[in-house]
């Protein structure tokens, strides 16, 4: 075999493995509903990229009628790829793990370099901008603008989209490259604000000048090939298991936790709850993102529409405090799914391991509630309302999860990552919003319609304080609960995930 | 100590246990060997409730395992690496392991401190979490925490496999200083024949699921469990 029919040999090969790896995911393992969400989800994106790529046009063109659409999107481009650089560095890192099983095969190194570098030029990163670009340049067509400019300006898009993932991928995890791009957009922004230097019309004269000799597009290639090369020669160099391959290593960073000690038989799992949360990516993305929650009820509250719709600025009251306890508290005791075995072989009362988890909903969604006060410039119903879901979170919802959480039966694998991350999810996590959301907004609802006003935050209130009195006996039917399912829980979480 | 009542396991039509009767006197070092899928870890995870059996019970103690939870607090045991909490340190799971257990942080300190040469240096002090350690240390650390808070049974599953040879020397003394009291029961399973001869008193051979064998170490058996294997 000649090593070029070899190597044509071998790319097959290797889509092979990635339709395997991309069906047998857990991904598509998942429930018929769950593919159904998501599925939605994924054509709802492309369907809100593609239409703001067709009628980009159109509102800009009716927005500044003096300007070219086309030449004002050209000007933005360059923030465009600082702005991509920084998303990328975040979030895309090349998946150099993906071929260890293959180092030990007969294949050559830069077969196997080639096979990653290419695979990313076809990532989520390069191909969701394309559904705003392709139809943006249809649409400029159809509108009368040169066929041939616009394919050209087209391909220079593409060309500097990929240009920007293989420049990522040489500066990746490069702290000062980071922070001399994010420098760099401040800067160049600051300036054109100030008005020292406008970079729009430098970037804006680069693009202009594609679509009017779309023959520069091609330099593109040459800037690509360029940095292709670079990453091919720093990854052929690299591809060791003590190298690129390697699996990263955390130094571990211990904190004095001892105050916890005060809460006595729950300290200990009061900790360990803590440093679950620090220490591990998808924990750590929840308990941030519920002070993102916060700022929740700036998108209702501003807003004259949702002001005659009360039942809705419930609902963003319950979501102002109950950040944490929602995305925290639906995956109780799944979070414990890697070690679960050894809790049960462990000698304690079941009872502190759910009072703790308990309790860490409970002062979170109590620090929610101090952060929130400043919602006191909305006035005071507004006030009244989110202090009546804070109560109805602490006393209803934190217990209620407890409960839900009895059924879970998915376990979730704390290393992966936390954005759009659903392992874990079944059906559970969908029936239960029910109580959750739609039992307080009903509740409200109903009986500040036709009771009136200050009935619906009584009514929601008083839920949630009966409830917390009840909490001894809540606790005693939740504990029995997860006794008696310990086997289907210890059972469905040692499987995969 | 332990008395295994016809222990049976069947998923779905599959019977992976069945075992009719097996009684562990206190201080006995009781070894389990046998090929893949010949049910040890089944085994121990029946006699830990961990899995519930088909049919059957298992008594440890005079108690029930199954209806009590009173035998966890004599019962030490290291199954496999989901026994370790992967996100924390190894300072922080034995620490966690003696709350548990009823040992304060001295308690806790000074029992890992008699385990220094068994770690020889790569488990305490080493700024990493459990899940980043090797399979090696992992166990090391998984062991001793099953020792914690002077068990009177002690499970260990497989806990030669992946260790060094020193750590496998120093981890048959441990042992062997456990069951030279004659008060802590030792369930050990294993795949290496001349580790668990030289530890155990007591063979016990399981093959799909059923008792094959039952020896009381002597200086033959480990030519027996040898003649035995080689099919």
């Amino acid at each position: 075999m000649s090593n070029q029919t070899n190597h044509n040999y071998m790319i097959s090969h290797f889509l092979k493995l990635e339709w395997k790896q991309f069906f047998r995911s857990s991904h598509w393992q998942k429930g018929i509903a769950l593919k159904i969400i998501m599925g939605f989800f994924m054509v709802y994106f492309m369907v809100v990229f593609l239409a703001i790529g067709v009628g980009g046009y159109y509102i800009l063109k009716k927005l500044y009628p003096a300007l070219n659409p086309l030449q004002l999107i050209n000007s933005y481009l360059l923030y465009v790829v600082l702005g991509e650089l920084v998303a990328r560095y975040l979030m895309q890192t090349l998946p150099v793990m993906n071929i260890k099983p293959l180092l030990m095969l007969p294949i050559e190194r830069s077969t196997l370099v080639h096979y990653v570098l290419g695979k990313s030029a076809i990532s989520f990163f390069n191909i969701i901008s394309l559904f705003f670009y392709i139809p943006f340049a249809v649409v400029l067509i159809i509108e009368g603008y040169d066929t041939v400019g616009a394919l050209g300006w087209l391909l220079a898009i593409v060309l500097m989209t990929q240009s920007v993932n293989f420049l990522n991928f040489l500066i990746n995890k490069n702290t000062t490259a980071l922070g001399s791009i994010v420098f760099l957009l401040l800067a160049t922004i600051g300036l054109q604000k100030f008005g020292v230097f406008d970079i729009s019309v430098f970037g804006g004269q680069i693009f202009d000048a594609v679509y009017a000799n779309p023959v520069y597009a091609l330099i593109g290639f040459l800037i690509v090939g360029v940095l292709y090369n670079l990453n091919y020669k720093q990854l052929k160099s690299l591809v060791y298991l003590d190298e690129a391959v390697s699996q990263k290593v955390e130094e571990a960073t211990s904190v004095d936790l001892s105050f916890a000690n005060r809460l006595g038989d729950v300290a200990p799992f009061i900790k360990n709850d803590i440093r679950l949360i620090w220490r591990n990516k998808r924990t750590k993305t929840v308990f941030l993102m519920s002070f993102l929650f916060l700022l929740y009820g700036l998108i209702f509250f501003t807003q004259e529409a949702y002001k005659e719709m009360p039942a809705l600025l419930m609902f963003a009251s319950l979501f102002i405090t109950g950040g944490f306890t929602l995305n925290y508290g639906q995956f109780i005791p799944a979070w414990d799914s890697a070690h679960y075995k050894m809790l049960m072989s462990q000698s304690f009362k079941y009872r502190k391991f759910l009072e703790s988890k308990w309790i860490l909903m409970v002062v979170m969604t109590s620090i929610l509630y101090l952060l929130s006060f400043p919602y006191l410039y909305f006035g005071s119903k507004i006030f009244l309302m989110i202090t009546a879901g804070a109560i109805f979170n602490i006393g209803f919802n934190s217990l209620f999860l407890l409960y839900a959480g009895s059924f879970n039966r998915k376990k979730i694998d704390l290393g992966k990552s936390g954005f759009g991350n659903t392992q874990g999810t079944s059906a559970t996590q969908f029936l239960i919003i029910i109580p959750l959301m739609l039992l307080p907004m009903l509740l409200f609802w109903v009986f500040n319609t036709f009771v009136g006003y200050n009935m619906g935050f009584i009514v929601v209130a008083s839920v949630g304080i009966i409830s917390f009195l009840l909490r001894k006996s809540a606790m005693n039917f939740i504990e029995k609960k997860y006794i008696k399912d310990k086997y289907a829980m210890i059972n469905a979480f040692g499987k995969e995930a | 100590m332990i008395t295994i009542d016809t222990i049976s396991k069947k998923y779905g039509k599959a019977e992976v246990l069945s075992v009719a009767s097996i009684e562990i006197p206190t201080g006995q070092s009781f070894g389990l060997v046998g090929n893949n899928g010949a049910g040890k870890t089944t085994l121990f995870n029946v006699i830990l409730d961990l899995i519930r059996p088909t049919t059957g019970s298992v008594t440890s103690n005079n108690i029930v395992v199954s209806e009590s939870e009173s035998w966890k607090n004599f019962t030490g045991s290291f199954i496999d690496e989901s026994f370790l909490i992967g996100y924390l340190t190894a300072e922080e799971y034995f620490q966690f392991v003696g709350d548990l257990r009823g040992m304060n942080v001295a308690e806790v300190n000074a029992f890992i401190g008699g385990f220094e040469d068994f770690f020889n240096d790569e488990v305490i002090g080493k700024k990493k979490y459990l899940r980043d350690l090797s399979k090696g240390n992992q166990k090391k650390a998984g062991i001793v925490a099953a020792l914690m808070g002077n068990p009177e049974v002690v499970i260990l599953d497989e806990p030669f496999a992946n260790l060094d040879p020193t750590t496998q020397i120093r981890l048959k003394q441990v042992i062997k200083k456990l069951t030279d009291t004659s008060t802590i029961t030792v369930l050990i399973s294993s795949h290496d024949l001349t580790h668990v001869t030289e530890v155990c008193e007591r063979i016990v051979v399981l093959d799909k699921g059923l008792v094959v064998k039952d020896l009381s170490t002597s200086a033959e058996t480990l030519k027996e469990l040898e003649l035995y294997f080689s099919v």
